[in-house]
């Protein structure tokens, strides 16, 4: 099996910075990491699964439905994480709300199982699905981790930026009201693309 | 085999839906009960919270704080009422009755059933604990009101959002904002009155809270939605204040006392 299925989603081929797909969440749930760290496992699962299930059916989905056979798997794996999100765990449920039912709709999923799964076997569609998941979430925790410390002063709800350095504390130091505002997920995501560019320079267009 | 005949196409769809719809239901069945408890469970924590039990010494939510257990012990009794304060038989204030419908209804002016919650302080005094629903800048904003024995005290509150704008709005649901309505009054002179968010400070306003600088609009909304919910509850806590004022002329409830229960909590 090539190696690059395993390394190309990471910084190469990522779905967020190179392809720029999933934009839409990464800028909706990164204010804390614990949201992000979730909503990347979720969507690491669904791409997996979905792709394996949908590469082990490949030669006998008929081709002018392929898409709502697709939509029908990966959808039925968001439910199932959305279901068991709000048995098992409530808060983040809640605070990931309406986000969970759209991985339905993030583009890595449906983009990886028409470029990749439905032309492959299935355990390289597995991990070809499981390492995007993953490359995406590791550009959510980058972005969560720079809103949450500079935002509320926080990583996974601990404080991390000591009580006495605050204003009304008597210190010098305010949180950054604006980190906590989707535009700047955006900003901070440009910033990621420009920092992968300038290492990475056949990215940049002529 | 010919995978692109109709046939073939009907059939393969029909079962691949059957199964996964199976799988989705069998998923649903298994997971209910636990979710429908964490539901439950979610509301009782703010019922507890705003008659201030299970809060840290800012008035936060402590984590380790058992809410089902606080709720079993102090919730002595629910009831139901309509606009006129007349107890609704047959509706139970947990299970029943949804605010959202209720906030329909009550812009609507048609009738109401009023959910009361009685918690038995830790010195034996009963507080009601009352509901409130509105829309607030972008989504629902509901929440909970403590109010003492006489009818006219608030013991304490608590507000939550679906959607208000992160570090502004949202802060109706911090302890800076809600620890505030304890000991406030329900009265302007001598008429009852709700609770109102004032713009610019309350400065000490017997009946009025600071509002959240940033937010006029949730801060609005959560003002409006008290008025329009305390209003409906006028009769009930009206009933309240002259039946106290009859047994025990003197009343001896003020934030103090308020504060010391929570104290007496942690």
């Amino acid at each position: 099996m090539n190696k690059e299925i395993y390394t190309k989603p990471f910084f190469k081929g990522n779905p967020i910075t190179v392809l720029v797909l999933g934009i839409c969440s990464s800028l909706a749930v990164t204010v804390q990491l614990k949201g992000a760290l979730v909503m990347a496992l979720s969507v690491t699962i669904v791409t997996a699964c979905s792709s394996l299930i949908l590469s082990l059916l490949r030669n006998t989905i008929p081709s002018r439905v392929r898409i709502i056979v697709q939509l029908v798997v990966v959808a039925m794996f968001v439910i199932l994480i959305d279901q068991v999100l709000k048995a098992f765990a409530y808060d983040t449920s809640k605070m990931l709300s309406v986000y969970i039912g759209l991985i339905i709709t993030n583009c890595i999923i449906m983009g990886r199982i028409e470029a990749f799964a439905l032309g492959n076997k299935p355990w390289p569609s597995f991990v070809d699905g499981a390492c995007n998941g993953l490359g995406y979430g590791m550009i959510l925790i980058i972005v969560a981790f720079f809103r949450e410390l500079l935002g509320s002063g926080t990583l996974f709800g601990l404080q991390v930026i000591p009580a006495s350095w605050y204003l009304e504390n008597g210190g010098w130091y305010m949180n950054n009201g604006l980190m906590i505002l989707p535009p700047m997920a955006l900003i901070l995501l440009g910033c990621v693309v420009w920092i992968q560019r300038s290492i990475q320079k056949d990215l940049q267009e002529k | 085999m010919n995978t692109n005949s109709n046939t073939y196409t009907v059939i393969y769809t029909t079962v691949l839906v059957v199964i996964v719809a199976a799988v989705l239901a069998f998923a649903s069945s298994a997971l209910k009960q636990r979710q429908d408890d964490n539901v439950a469970l979610a509301k009782m924590k703010t019922i507890m919270l705003a008659a201030n039990y299970g809060q840290n010494a800012d008035g936060s939510a402590d984590k380790n704080a058992d809410f089902m257990k606080l709720y079993n012990d102090h919730i002595v009794n629910t009831l139901v009422l309509d606009a006129e304060g007349n107890v609704v038989e047959g509706v139970d204030a947990f299970r029943d009755v949804d605010l959202k419908t209720q906030f329909s209804n009550l812009k609507k002016g048609q009738s109401v059933n009023l959910p009361v919650y009685q918690c038995k302080m830790d010195d034996g005094r009963i507080v009601d604990i009352v509901a409130m629903y509105g829309a607030g800048l972008w989504g629902a904003i509901w929440g909970y009101v403590a109010v003492e024995p006489d009818g006219e005290t608030l013991c304490g509150a608590i507000f939550d959002h679906a959607s208000e704008t992160p570090g502004l709005g949202a802060k109706i649901a911090e302890p800076a904002f809600y620890t505030q309505f304890r000991g406030k009054k329900l009265s302007a002179s001598g008429e009852f009155s709700s609770v109102t968010v004032i713009n610019g400070g309350a400065h000490g306003s017997e009946n009025g809270v600071d509002a959240i600088s940033g937010a006029t609009m949730t801060s609005k909304a959560v003002s409006e939605s008290l008025e329009q919910w305390l209003g409906a509850y006028k009769a009930y806590f009206t009933n309240r204040t002259s039946a106290q004022k009859q047994e025990q002329p003197c009343c001896c409830c003020d934030e103090a006392e308020c504060a010391e229960n929570t104290e007496s909590n942690e």
